[in-house]
């Protein structure tokens, strides 16, 4: 905003104010800003990069009152499929890291975002229709939804874990181990909170995700791809498709090498999905009260384990004791 | 020098079977409304033991309703500390009982009386005692300050531990404040009967528990019943899917213990003789009808052309036989069917070019019987690798590398239980970290207890049953 006040003083040193002109003076001579805004292409995340669909389809996101905001890309089932094979591979490398490393990686992404928060602030606005200031409340708790879970990458091992007295000469002892690949439907109505909150119990426990953004307001979710690529998260741990849930949603619920779905943001489809899972006995978390409740159903600042342990399994191991 | 064993068999006379036996609801017998009864038989000898009769809908609706009445105005308001004395009081008739329960249900189901008696008996009595203890301590259980009860819970049992998996879904519902309605499986319903009739000696409210016997539909109209609010089940991978589908859109809380093809993995440095023990039970334990078996051994190839024959030596001593003599290794296959699908699937073992081996041994003329089979030169395709046979037949495949162990072990649909066999501390720990299974047994195999979580990853099912974690699934 600034270099552009800047240049309206110098357009009127030199000769007519282009911007204050008047009705007549524009419809008399077609006018321009002195200097052109550079708008962002909204493209998918997949491994780490930012391509556009590999059908190069597009469509058009609104603001809530209707104004045309961007051209975000339609991605498309080999998208999903991509997708679903990246996040696979990256799922060795992110499970194996050390649980400490993973929650440095957490908090890199809280303060990434911190920094952008203006960004994410003027998307709700558009996107939401929100006030500022509740926009800005919003922002900041999606920047500490990041931090909450960075906390919890070293914890919930403990707290859901542990030794098993059993009857006999054994050691023994159960300890969660994310489940895989989960493809998070992120909720319609909450495109940053509600997205952030339900990505990162995810990713905090070591899964690797596949998210498909919310449908009309997907922009938030690109800016926040643009913060994980520079916060050290690696490639693949998440994977962000924007586009139609109804279009992607069928192949990736019927995918073989999908560990679990987070239903939040599929609406009347659901069911359907879930059915569709059952075929791979795919875990599913169906989508709960908090789901169609905008941005203000995630305020929650202290959700506990209720989203990890869905995308956990528990591994005990038995070993005999004795010399 | 060869040892010849005189028979020993277990007393049959502890157990008095009544010609039929009706559905348990509401606290009674009561005949099933269609009149229709099925037929129980001893899979050793192919006698009758007894009629049980044939639970349809209008069954499952009473049951369901007097499930309903009994969680809501006694069972799910009582305090927890009552509840879990009524669970006491069961574990202790269920031990006081522990013979006859033992004796009937190596009659039913084939399993030789050692294992009745010394593994399912037991870990029956040891799981209700485990989660009577919970019953008023839910609160610490880390799953909120006021845990409460889902409601009514179908559970559907297998036949391979008919009373322990009962004990498994009875026991932990009960102690979280939901009453059940379980379905025992077709072949052997006789001990949850008589466990019906242990809920009547302990003077558990009418109710609580309902027992409804019959086959395939029966367990189709309770897990589809709309009046539930949580299905378990334990059975196939193939099941398990039709019910996850069944369940899709419902409110009902649902958890899947289903099928495995285990991998056993020895590595260069086992201890070879501890090895081929664990090997051998890992596979023959139950006449090789446990969900988790170890029915893929995976050897290290530099010890292979060592440790085969060893293993073989081993299998050559196995007995086979009367399920109800001391000395039995290996008792009948379940029933005629299992028998046709464990000879089906072991064939293509043959069209696929597998070389089979089983030692000399005499199958009883009468009854359902399969000598242990041991399948070599099996690859990962071979559908002997990928299936679950489900019976006593170990597939045999070679490894150079642990990362080569590890890749072949996770290359199932599968994810139940494995078994790693090493001197090293840190390669046990370095594979029981990769492997994606539930369950990892190292240096043992087949080992149960009620403190320690069971179940599976991928296809195996979800959800954990024993333990702490076994709570999970009956809380809201």
């Amino acid at each position: 905003m600034a270099e552009r006040r800047e240049s309206k003083k110098k357009g009127a040193a030199k000769g007519p104010a282009r911007d204050g002109a008047t009705t007549e003076a524009r419809s008399a001579a077609p006018t321009a800003p002195a200097r052109l805004a550079v708008k962002k292409t909204y493209k998918l995340y997949l491994g780490g990069a930012f391509p556009r669909s590999e059908s190069g389809r597009s469509y058009p996101v609104t603001s809530a009152d209707g104004t045309h905001l961007a051209n975000a890309s339609l991605a498309s089932r080999k998208d999903a499929r991509d997708s679903v094979a990246l996040a696979r591979k990256a799922f060795g490398g992110w499970s194996g890291r050390t649980a400490y490393n993973r929650g440095q990686i957490l908090y890199r992404v809280a303060e990434v975002m911190e920094g952008r928060h203006g960004q994410f602030a003027d998307q709700l606005v558009a996107a939401r229709g929100l006030t500022r200031a509740e926009a800005d409340r919003i922002v900041s708790a999606a920047v500490d939804r990041w931090v909450y879970y960075a906390g919890w990458t070293d914890k919930f091992a403990q707290v859901i874990g542990g030794s098993n007295p059993v009857s006999g000469p054994y050691y023994n002892h159960s300890a969660p181990e994310p489940t895989g690949v989960v493809v998070v439907f992120a909720p319609q109505t909450a495109p940053l909170l509600g997205l952030t909150s339900v990505l990162a119990p995810v990713i905090a426990t070591g899964n690797t995700a596949v998210v498909v953004a919310s449908e009309a307001a997907p922009l938030p979710a690109v800016d926040l791809a643009e913060v994980l690529a520079t916060s050290d998260v690696p490639g693949g741990v998440v994977n962000l498709l924007t586009g139609g849930v109804g279009e992607l949603g069928p192949h990736l619920a019927a995918h073989a090498d999908v560990n679990a779905l987070d239903l939040a943001g599929t609406g009347d489809l659901a069911t359907g999905f879930e059915e569709t899972a059952a075929t791979t006995l795919t875990r599913v978390l169906r989508p709960g009260p908090e789901a169609d409740g905008g941005e203000d159903a995630w305020l929650d600042t202290d959700p506990g384990t209720t989203r990890m342990t869905p995308f956990l399994e528990t591994k005990t191991v038995w070993h005999p004791v004795g010399v | 020098m060869i040892f010849e064993y005189a028979p020993a068999p277990e007393s049959r006379s502890v157990v008095s079977l009544r010609e039929t036996y009706d559905l348990f609801v509401d606290g009674e017998f009561t005949p099933a409304s269609s009149g229709e009864y099925l037929t129980s038989l001893n899979p050793a000898d192919e006698e009758k033991l007894a009629q049980v009769a044939v639970a349809g809908e209008a069954d499952v609706d009473r049951a369901v309703a007097a499930a309903r009445r009994a969680q809501e105005t006694v069972w799910g308001r009582m305090s927890g500390a009552e509840r879990g004395k009524y669970l006491f009081r069961i574990a202790r008739i269920i031990q006081e009982r522990s013979r006859e329960l033992a004796v009937l249900e190596t009659l039913d189901n084939g399993k030789p009386i050692k294992e009745t008696r010394d593994v399912d008996l037991p870990l029956v009595a040891a799981h209700f005692f485990y989660y009577a203890g919970w019953a008023d301590k839910l609160a610490h259980a880390g799953f909120g300050p006021d845990p409460r009860p889902l409601g009514v819970a179908a559970q559907v049992i297998p036949w391979n531990f008919p009373l322990l998996m009962l004990a498994w879904k009875i026991a932990p519902a009960l102690a979280t404040g939901n009453t059940v309605v379980l379905k025992p499986a077709e072949t052997t319903p006789l001990t949850a009967l008589v466990f019906a009739e242990i809920c009547q000696e302990a003077d558990l409210p009418p109710g609580v528990v309902n027992i409804l016997t019959g086959a395939g539909e029966t367990g189709r109209a309770l897990v589809e019943h709309p009046g539930t609010d949580k299905v378990a089940f334990t059975g196939s991978t193939e099941v398990g899917r039709r019910i996850a589908r069944a369940v899709a859109g419902t409110d009902k809380r649902l958890t899947l213990e289903l099928g495995g093809k285990g991998a056993n993995i020895v590595y260069d440095d086992a201890a070879i003789d501890q090895a081929v023990e664990g090997v051998v039970t890992g596979i023959f334990f139950n006449q090789g009808h446990v969900c988790c078996a170890g029915s893929r051994l995976l050897v290290q190839e530099s010890i292979a052309a060592e440790f085969l024959p060893r293993l073989r030596a081993r299998i050559e001593k196995l007995r086979l036989g009367d399920p109800l003599d001391k000395n039995t290794d290996i008792g009948a296959i379940n029933s005629a069917a299992q028998l046709e699908r464990v000879r089906a699937l072991t064939d293509t073992a043959d069209e696929e070019g597998v070389e089979r081996w089983s030692p000399a041994c005499d199958l009883p003329e009468r009854g359902y019987w399969f000598a242990p089979t041991v399948l070599t030169g099996v690859g990962q395709s071979h559908r002997v690798a990928r299936e679950e046979i489900f019976g006593p037949v170990l597939s045999v495949l070679t490894f150079r590398t642990p990362e080569e162990a590890v890749a072949k072990a996770n290359n199932t649909a599968y994810g139940l239980s494995a078994g790693v066999w090493t001197e090293k501390g840190s390669r046990m720990l370095w594979t029981a970290e990769r492997l994606r299974a539930g369950v990892i047994w190292s240096n043992t195999f087949n080992k149960f207890d009620p403190t320690s979580p069971f179940g599976g990853y991928k296809e195996s099912g979800y959800g954990r049953e024993g333990g702490r974690h076994g709570l999970e699934a009956y809380l809201g």
